[in-house]
């Protein structure tokens, strides 16, 4: 199924249903982390892969065409087609050679569950206290690496904004709902059952956002859900109504402030004594401070995740936005 | 208070860049925004010098992030290693800053300076945060942070052309960083661990498995493709040439070494030379990639139309000086490879920093503008003529003690030694070649008007400094030769 998605969204002409096929292909692999029980992983890929990732695409396919144009078959030398193949075939082959020595999936000989892991399992309990030991390995143990992760889309973010420009925005031009949404809103179904189903998906990501300690869950996949529901609202009642609710301003400071959350929670464990992000100082007893901590921690995350999503659909509408208005001037 | 900021300095030496970025960002005001970066790289610089001292006699510092102790948490280790390249990349950011201020208010549009301030920091943040951390997985997000800032910053120059180098950059990239992690990912499966020193003890009863050599050759193709060795190079002369001056001069100076820095982690700490020399090729493979990165990237650079371009392409025969240091397996071998990182990175960013004055001036880089401009701007070009003697090796200049150090340790290898020593002489006479088309453009020729128009002392006083440093570490070689011998010491054991 993997494979068919993916030979399909290569031969492929028309990029439309490439991208429906980008969204399967995700939709699968999500479906294979849970069988492989990585509940937290398949609900982000779920929500990314699946969900806003090809919006984003749509978004941009409303500002190019839906078809590739075909390369001249002629211009195309034996060196660089058969270059690329070669490197395929080795990386291939590469990968291939080096299953053969691997543990099996779930062997529990394996060393990657007899040498870290187990502290992780049995000792977790006590020294943070959750139920949830990915959320414990994620916001704390290696909470180091994910303050990381959270940096990576503060990150990709500045540079959406440096390529599709930035305070430009205050410019007074008027933002236009663009064409493919404009023929949403006549759709009265659309309309009704995505009022209905906003609030339920606001409150769902917020359930995620808090119930990450006991259940699979947490920050990124809260802020992506969260985003979801209103890229959801935005594209049936337009940008403009989506503008009234939360300005771009607003997000940029939304983003700024999750990782500073996050980045701030280690300051404090530096002032209160601790090594940078010891959530143990955090609290009136260790477990109580390992609490605090990551519920602000992933309170970050969130924030941050789902300012910088909302924010990067904003820029890409808006851009498409601008577009069609360029043309319409055109036209006159 | 003291003992505090003292214990919690490896820490801080990447959070206070890192934190500075969103807050640079809730600035909002473009003029604020160059004095605050400039004050943040001097207090990593000072951190950095710090860290340099502390561990100068061969102490290894370790910091646990979170108070858990490794390898379950995350640990920072400094060496002498890490501590060499960490006052490296620090240093040259202060430097690029106090170059930044008017080159950037001239190259970026005024409404993304703050951006562009941003995304350094962030850039600054990840290379700092990949030298200075003793987990491998950490090292892999560090450079993602320091990757992505880098393909937007490289996407800020004026040229439309900038945008597809950026973008050719970020596929190349992003197959290095993949096959970065692909190896990782092996690794941990085989072992069971992430941080770098139980690495180093869990692998050898593993060695003799397919996946573990699956795993070392995916992260040295992935590293040499961030580290621009041939021929993985193909990214690097248009990222170099179509960034902004200040970037050029940044990137020159520590991205490629911080890969490079990488390269050795997982080489000689993780994997262990006796493994990546004894039971796998890599010698024949990095120094015979080596030589030809020599002799292609110099030859490529006479060719070159444009200076930046030309300069970008001498920087890959740069890195096939220092590989060739690194891959000779031997301590001399190994301190030469460092002493010229720390050296080229200098003279580099002394050379861009010239070429960029110039840009600032004629909004052009070709060896057409370079004509009669010994007359009218002769600060700028006289450091240029010093960065070059540099490249050239010429003695009093810290270029030739890197060389010197090169060839000697290449002595000792028999007849491989003296094709290797071939290619550092072939080498250099092509950088007389390539120097001196610049050089006679701008003595020998006649300008088009003979108008003074040397560039503001914001931009010609760091240039200097790196001038003046080029030639003070060609005199005064020893804090750099002892940090580098005993980065190399520590690498390979043995005593002095």
């Amino acid at each position: 199924m993997l494979l068919v998605t993916a030979l399909g969204a290569v031969f492929i002409r028309d990029l439309f249903a490439v991208i429906m096929l980008f969204g399967i292909y995700s939709l699968v692999s999500a479906g294979f982390f849970l069988d492989l029980s990585a509940p937290d992983v398949a609900l982000t890929e779920a929500a990314i892969g699946a969900g806003v990732a090809p919006l984003l695409m749509l978004a941009t396919l409303a500002l190019t065409r839906e078809k590739t144009t075909p390369q001249p078959r002629a211009k195309r030398s034996i060196h660089t087609s058969l270059l690329p193949i070669l490197v395929v075939t080795m990386t291939g082959a590469a990968l291939v050679y080096a299953t053969f020595d691997m543990p099996f999936i779930a062997d529990p000989a394996g060393p990657a569950h007899n040498h870290v892991a187990p502290r992780y399992l049995q000792a977790s309990g006590a020294e943070i206290g959750i139920p949830n030991v990915v959320t414990s390995v994620l916001a704390s143990y290696r909470g180091f690496d994910t303050l990381g992760e959270v940096f990576v889309i503060f990150t990709a973010e500045i540079g959406v904004l440096s390529l599709l420009g930035f305070l430009a925005d205050g410019s007074g031009r008027q933002y236009w709902q663009f064409e493919d949404t404009a023929n949403l809103r006549r759709h009265n179904i659309l309309h009704v059952v995505s009022k209905a189903l906003i609030p339920v998906i606001l409150i769902y990501a917020f359930y995620v956002q808090f119930h990450g300690d006991y259940s699979p869950g947490g920050g990124f996949q809260a802020g992506v859900l969260f985003a979801a529901g209103f890229i959801l609202y935005a594209m049936i009642f337009g940008l403009q109504a989506a503008y009234r609710v939360v300005s771009p301003t607003a997000l940029y400071w939304a983003m700024a402030i999750g990782v500073l959350l996050y980045g701030g929670t280690g300051v404090a464990s530096l002032l209160l004594g601790g090594n940078y992000l010891d959530y143990n100082v955090l609290g009136s007893d260790a477990v109580h401070g390992q609490h605090n901590g990551i519920l602000i921690v992933e309170l970050g995350v969130g924030i941050c995740v789902a300012a910088v999503m909302m924010s990067v659909f904003f820029k890409f509408s808006g851009r498409t936005a601008h577009f069609y208005d360029d043309r319409r001037e055109v036209r006159k | 208070m003291n003992q505090a900021l003292s214990a919690h300095l490896p820490a801080l030496q990447v959070i206070v860049p890192l934190l500075a970025a969103p807050l640079c960002f809730l600035l909002r005001r473009p003029s604020l925004a160059w004095p605050f970066a400039f004050v943040v790289t001097l207090c990593t610089f000072a951190a950095a010098i710090a860290l340099f001292n502390q561990t100068a006699d061969g102490t290894v510092l370790s910091y646990h992030m979170g108070g858990w102790e490794p390898p379950w948490g995350i640990e920072y280790r400094i060496d002498r290693l890490s501590s060499l390249v960490l006052l490296l990349v620090s240093g040259m950011a202060a430097i690029a800053m106090l170059y930044a201020g008017a080159s950037v208010a001239e190259e970026v549009p005024r409404d993304r300076q703050i951006l562009f301030y941003t995304a350094f920091l962030l850039c600054l943040a990840g290379l700092l945060g990949m030298t200075i951390t003793g987990d491998a997985f950490n090292l892999f997000v560090f450079l993602e942070i320091s990757s992505l800032s880098t393909y937007i910053l490289i996407s800020f120059g004026r040229d439309r052309r900038a945008l597809t180098s950026a973008f050719q950059y970020l596929i190349m990239g992003t197959i290095g960083a993949t096959m970065l992690l692909i190896g990782i990912g092996f690794i941990y499966m085989m072992t069971g661990t992430l941080n770098m020193a139980d690495l180093a003890e869990r692998l050898p009863p593993v060695y003799e498995t397919k996946t573990v050599r699956a795993a070392f050759a995916f992260i040295v193709i992935g590293l040499s493709i961030k580290l621009a060795l041939f021929p993985l190079h193909i990214w690097l002369p248009n990222a170099y040439s179509f960034a902004p001056s200040v970037l050029t001069v940044f990137l020159a100076g520590t991205a490629t070494k911080v890969a490079l820095y990488a390269l050795i982690r997982f080489v000689y700490t993780i994997f262990g030379g006796d493994f990546a020399f004894g039971q796998v090729p890599l010698q024949y493979i990095l120094l015979s990639m080596a030589v030809l990165a020599v002799f292609s990237g110099s030859l490529y650079a006479v060719f070159q139309a444009s200076v930046k371009h030309a300069l970008a392409y001498s920087s890959i025969a740069q890195i096939g000086y220092m590989v060739i240091g690194v891959g000779l397996f031997t301590v001399a071998g190994m301190s030469a490879g460092l002493l010229h990182l720390f050296n080229h990175a200098i003279m580099k960013g002394c050379l861009f920093m010239a070429v960029g004055c110039v840009y600032l001036r004629y909004h052009s880089v070709s060896i057409e503008t370079f004509k009669g401009l010994g007359r009218t701007m002769p600060w700028t070009m006289a450091a240029f003529v010093i960065g070059g003697l540099g490249l050239i090796g010429m003695p009093l200049t810290s270029g030739f003690v890197s060389k010197w150090y090169l060839v000697l340790a290449a002595l000792d290898h028999g007849w491989g030694g003296f094709v290797l020593i071939a290619t550092i002489m072939g080498g250099s006479l092509l950088a007389v070649a390539y120097v001196w088309r610049i050089v006679e453009a701008a003595y020998f020729q006649d300008p088009e008007n003979d108008e003074n128009v040397e560039a503001p002392l914001s931009l010609l006083v760091p240039t200097w400094i790196l001038a003046l440093a080029t030639i003070y570490f060609g005199i005064d070689t020893h804090l750099p030769v002892n940090a580098a011998t005993g980065a190399a010491l520590d690498l390979l054991g043995g005593t002095q």
